[in-house]
């Protein structure tokens, strides 16, 4: 007798079907299996998160400028902010700081501006930060010009010759390796045969062989009246290699787009320059993002191999800073710092590529 | 060449030195001496707090800047790899190789480079842990021994121990901070390096009075700077740059009382210092030389003392380093 009865309202799912509670319930413990399981995982995250916060943390000394303000308790952050400067700068003069934080602001302003949608002048500010900053930064951090002292390369260290390393090594390795992948494609046989011997040459050897061909070799090889700076060496070396690396990511994308665009594009009478302009390139380089962006995280991390040709980048500065006498015994500081430094850069890069693929999603996601 | 210095004009970072100018000529011409050094060693070569090279290396080199240039402070260091060191010396990348670097006649024949002189006496010790009671390595058989994969260290020992009816228990680990931990968690009763490198390794343990370095040493590893063959008065610079602080501890003159030695009547002090003769002309540099290289950075015992001596954390006792009228085997001809 169904009309008899009042209907009943809509109610809210009971708690045992929707709510942390339920949730808990369905993902785990779901059965004395899943049950048993997750107790001994909540068992193993305690044993390792209690000791870690407390390590790091709870019993950490965190002020203070030498090694006996530490109890040893804990970690010794102390360590790392008597340091800091030098883990920034390396060995750059102190009175000299300010050029470099010129850089640094203005190479992360233009990050931010060209990552920013909102904001207008997205092409200038492009071109200026492939043209004229590059030149604005070598004439601040190296001097020379305009009574500004000069900085020798050797001087140069830390975060910022990470960052270095990095940007260059990712804006130089990019067009090359289009180049490289366009010409690996390409009907002309000596074009292509140049670009397959080079990417297969620089692929085949790692980059540990090609900095210490490049810092140990080259200048062997050199005539004895020039030698040329040990950063420029790693920067050409760091570059070529990863360009290899690039070429053949974004060769991948090319061969992912139909043939039949670039056909229709020939149809219509475009040059070659503009089929791969305006049609291939765009389309490609939207689905190689996850890819270059994988190559660009794994050039910055190669980028602390140059320790062994001396030069001091985040790593290499943290690693001598652990052997200064006043400060021995603190390496697991060092480290936890200097991979956290490193984690912040990769997983920001990780993130915007993220976003950008979001953005550009325009049909081809699956 | 003119596409060279256009390369160099529009790089703007390559540097062109001078091949055929005697290297002491190209220093003075770029006012600085290029000093090849570990990157990490403690008391040797290491970085402080206030981005200046501290040890016994590198005061070595603050000691050549002083003779050649006057100034103890126009050194550029380059650290280098172990691999990569003498590559650097031979190309003219650094003037003088100043970097832990054991003279052996292999290095000093075939590498094209000429050792100077000793710097530190280094060899193989044995560290324990103090409550073991061990007071010398004779009474070492039987011992589980921590040491390091593919260094002659690891020869060494097993040399040592066979030549004294011992027996062992290797635990080999790859890296210096590895051994350490070994050693502390309790893997080995002894852990065998070179002995600079057993204090550094000291310093590392949470409570450093827990062990305690034997005094035997099983090898030979003379320490000192090396210089690229062929340029005689660039070696000559160098060597008598070292015996210059070795002959001013013997001759009791410090880094606190050079300029009172400056009235000394005693003639070898008078040579030493310039007072008397003409020694640095010889060499092509200043009268003062040495006195600016006690003034500046010290004689023998201080740069010892500073940093691997008594007033440094390592408290390395000067032992083979001590100077010949004091036991040791450091000697220095005279000057005159």
């Amino acid at each position: 007798m169904i009309h008899n009865q009042t209907i009943i309202k809509e109610r809210p799912a009971p708690s045992s079907a929707v709510g942390p509670v339920a949730w808990l319930r369905t993902n785990l413990f779901n059965g004395p299996v899943n049950t048993l399981f997750t107790l001994i995982g909540l068992y193993i995250l305690y044993l390792l998160v209690v000791p870690t916060v407390q390590w790091a943390f709870i019993n950490a000394d965190w002020v203070g400028s030498t090694r006996d303000d530490c109890s040893r308790e804990g970690a010794c952050w102390v360590f790392i902010n008597a340091r800091f400067t030098q883990f920034i700068y390396g060995l750059y003069p102190r009175s000299e700081i300010w050029r470099a934080n010129i850089v640094f602001a203005g190479f992360f302003t233009l990050i931010a501006w060209l990552a920013i949608p909102r904001l207008p002048f997205k092409r200038w500010v492009a071109v200026f930060a492939l043209v004229g900053f590059p030149v604005i930064a070598y004439v601040l951090l190296h001097g020379g010009y305009f009574d500004l002292p000069r900085v020798s390369t050797h001087r140069w260290g830390g975060l910022m010759l990470t960052l270095l390393l990095a940007t260059v090594g990712m804006v130089g390795a990019l067009p090359i390796g289009i180049v490289l992948a366009l010409g690996r494609r390409s009907n002309m046989p000596i074009v292509k045969s140049f670009c397959v011997v080079f990417i297969e040459f620089w692929r085949g050897v790692p980059l540990i062989t090609v900095l210490f061909m490049a810092s140990v070799m080259l200048p062997l090889f050199l005539p004895s009246e020039m030698s040329v700076d040990r950063l420029v060496r790693a920067l050409i070396g760091l570059t070529l290699f990863q360009s290899a690396y690039m070429a053949e990511v974004i060769r991948g994308g090319l061969q992912a787009i139909p043939k039949g665009q670039e056909e229709a594009a020939a149809a219509l009478g475009m040059t070659y320059w503009k089929r791969m302009g305006l049609i291939v390139l765009p389309q490609a380089l939207k689905m190689m993002i996850p890819g270059i962006v994988n190559t660009f995280i794994s050039l910055f991390k190669d980028t602390t191999l140059v320790m062994i040709i001396g030069l001091f980048d985040l790593l290499g500065i943290v690693q001598a800073a652990l052997s200064d006498s006043r400060w021995l015994g603190f390496s697991l500081e060092g480290y936890v710092f200097a991979a956290f430094m490193f984690w912040v850069f990769c997983f920001s890069m990780s993130r915007y590529s993220q976003y950008l693929e979001r953005k550009l999603h325009t049909g081809h996601k699956r | 060449m003119k596409t060279v210095r256009w390369l160099g004009v529009g790089i703007g970072i390559l540097v062109p030195t001078v091949a055929m100018a005697s290297t002491l000529e190209t220093v003075k011409e770029r006012d600085s001496v290029r000093c090849g050094v570990n990157a990490a060693q403690p008391g040797f070569s290491s970085l402080d707090d206030d981005d200046q090279y501290r040890g016994l290396d590198t005061d070595v080199c603050r000691a050549i800047a002083a003779a050649a240039l006057g100034d103890a402070t126009k050194v550029d260091f380059v650290p280098l790899d172990s691999v990569e060191r003498f590559t650097a010396l031979q190309s003219g990348e650094v003037d003088v190789l100043s970097r832990t670097t054991t003279w052996t006649s292999s290095r000093d024949t075939t590498m094209g480079m000429n050792f100077t002189g000793v710097s530190y006496y280094d060899g193989q010790a044995f560290m324990v842990a103090s409550d073991l009671g061990v007071q010398s390595a004779k009474e070492l058989d039987g011992a589980a021994v921590c040491t390091q994969s593919g260094t002659t260290s690891e020869l060494n020992l097993s040399d040592y121990f066979r030549i004294n009816g011992m027996t062992y228990d290797p635990v080999v680990f790859d890296a210096p901070e590895q051994s350490i931990a070994g050693f502390e968690a309790g893997r080995c009763d002894v852990l065998s390096s070179d002995a600079s490198q057993l204090y550094a390794q000291r310093m590392q343990l949470a409570d450093p009075s827990m062990a305690l370095v034997l005094p035997e040493i099983i090898s030979k590893e003379p320490l000192g700077p090396a210089v690229r063959q062929g340029d005689d008065q660039w070696f000559n610079l160098v060597k008598w740059s070292l015996f210059a602080m070795l002959n001013a501890e013997e001759l009791g003159i410090t880094q606190a009382n050079v300029d009172e030695q400056l009235s000394s009547e005693n003639p070898d002090v008078m040579r030493l210092l310039g007072q008397d003769g003409h020694f640095g002309e010889a060499m092509g540099v200043n009268v003062d030389w040495a006195y600016q290289i006690v003034k500046q950075v010290g004689n023998y015992a201080d740069i010892y003392d500073r940093n691997v001596g008594a007033d440094s954390d390592f408290n390395i006792a000067r032992g083979l380093n001590a100077l010949w009228s004091d036991g040791g085997i450091q000697y220095a001809p005279p000057i005159r």
